[in-house]
């Protein structure tokens, strides 16, 4: 497969009603790596990655793959903070991506039984979608995700509101993913999760990328006096 | 009350006998209702689907227009096909007035903005739980279409179901149409208006038993093989 990466934003903004959400953003994404987007709550750390992954236009600025875009997106993946289920059975919905590429139903529904056991959702293979718990959903989503073998895969905080365990099973599927060469980029409040996952750190405030640089140099001593706050763990709006 | 009492008896003892006559009619309001469904929906269920999932200038417009068409009165559906299968009309050379084609065309006049309807509502419901996984995962706008279809067929047998609500109990446009011809246009509803009008409440009120139970018996039918309310199904 053709390589897409890296992207480059350039001056990218989104705007709204008149109102700036983000940006301008300027941020190339180097090929590999396991980014942690993170930062307040309004900050711009979804509309970055739906920006990034094709979901929202720029108003104003460029976004470049190297590649045109609609070929880009073929190699790219999202999961969402709340998983969007298909009402179907849990291994048509990971199987769904590869009919959408017309692959044939038996090859498609092979390969999701193979990422259903990767994920440890293989009992559920014939259950209803829909009857799935949140931390069953995330994983789902996941394994549809990267049943592409996506070249990038964003992640909007994809584990709020899991408990220790699904994290922590979610957190290995996507450092095996990593490992494999996926880069990831994931948008996360914990400070714990960048820790243990990220490589490099943006953290984004009022829109704009504040403070950039290597996980363990941000975590340790940010730069920036809302950096600093939001790592001290005080309230940053 | 007389009346009711002999209605029913009247119906029990057509239905017992299997009256040659009354199962000639009902089949043959099954035959152009259930067909003008099949058509109805192969139209109007695509059709809501691509309102849910398309945006153009005149979207808000066009699905008022389809919500107002929902009432479309009948009679003058029936009128408007007269005219144009009429002798005289653009589809004259066909002879297709007074046929039992010529009323399923007149149904799926009626039946299509109903069901195209009816399909919007429930598939706009679910593109807004699909959208944001559909786009990213790429999928051309016919294959959004398939997997709302595929996804949201409960609720869409809903709308089929309606439609044929609609066209089984439908009188004024099929009588316009088809002419109410015994053994061969004459269906349950004109049926009743024909023996209500000559005064013969008896034989009215057991076709219309006959109608209830065959409307019944169909919504039954089909809700028995597509499970829907069975167990924890979505």
């Amino acid at each position: 497969m053709v390589a897409i990466l890296p992207l480059r934003l350039e001056g990218a903004e989104v705007c709204r009603k008149g109102k700036r959400l983000l940006g301008p953003v300027d941020l190339t994404l180097s090929p590999r790596g396991f980014t942690a987007v993170m930062g307040p709550n309004g900050a711009g750390k979804t509309t970055l990655l739906r920006l990034m992954h094709g979901l929202e236009r720029p108003s104003a600025g460029r976004i470049a793959w190297l590649v045109p875009e609609q070929k880009a997106r073929a190699a790219q993946a999202f999961v969402f903070q709340t998983p969007v289920v298909l009402r179907r059975s849990v291994l048509d919905n990971v199987a769904y991506p590869l009919r959408l590429h017309g692959w044939a139903r038996d090859a498609a529904r092979a390969l999701a039984a193979d990422w259903l056991a990767r994920v440890g959702l293989a009992d559920a293979a014939d259950r209803p979608a829909t009857v799935l718990s949140g931390g069953e959903r995330q994983k789902l989503a996941l394994a549809r995700a990267l049943i592409r073998a996506p070249q990038i895969l964003f992640l909007d905080e994809p584990c709020a509101n899991l408990d220790g365990r699904s994290m922590r099973e979610i957190e290995a599927i996507l450092s095996a993913a990593h490992r494999d060469g996926t880069r990831i980029v994931m948008a996360t409040h914990d400070l714990g999760q960048a820790r243990r996952l990220a490589g490099e750190v943006l953290f984004l405030y009022r829109g704009r990328i504040h403070e950039a640089g290597p996980a363990a140099e941000f975590l340790a001593a940010p730069q920036t006096a809302e950096a600093r706050a939001f790592i001290g763990g005080e309230i940053v709006e | 009350m007389n009346e009711i009492l002999q209605g029913m008896a009247r119906a029990a003892w057509l239905v017992v006998t299997l009256d040659a006559d009354l199962v000639e009619i009902a089949l043959r309001s099954l035959q152009v209702t259930l067909t003008a469904v099949a058509i109805a929906s192969a139209i109007g269920l695509p059709l809501g689907a691509l309102l849910a999932v398309s945006r153009f200038r005149h979207r808000r417009a066009a699905i008022a227009t389809l919500n107002a068409l929902m009432g479309l009165p009948p009679v003058v559906v029936g009128l408007v096909v007269y005219l144009l299968l009429s002798r005289s009309g653009p589809f004259g050379v066909f002879g297709l007035l007074f046929t039992p084609t010529a009323m399923i065309v007149a149904q799926v006049m009626l039946l299509t903005p109903l069901i195209a309807s009816i399909a919007h509502q429930a598939m706009r419901d679910l593109w807004a739980d699909y959208h944001d996984l559909l786009i990213s995962l790429n999928a051309s706008r016919a294959q959004r279409i398939r997997a709302l279809i595929w996804d949201g067929r409960r609720a869409l047998l809903t709308a089929a179901l309606a439609g044929f609500g609609r066209g089984i109990g439908e009188v004024g446009a099929i009588m316009i149409v088809g002419g109410n011809i015994d053994h061969s246009t004459r269906v349950l509803t004109t049926a009743i208006a024909l023996e209500t009008a000559k005064g013969d409440f008896a034989l009215a009120l057991g076709l219309g038993f006959v109608l209830i139970a065959l409307a019944l018996a169909v919504n039954f039918a089909i809700h028995g093989l597509a499970r829907t309310e069975a167990g924890s199904r979505w």
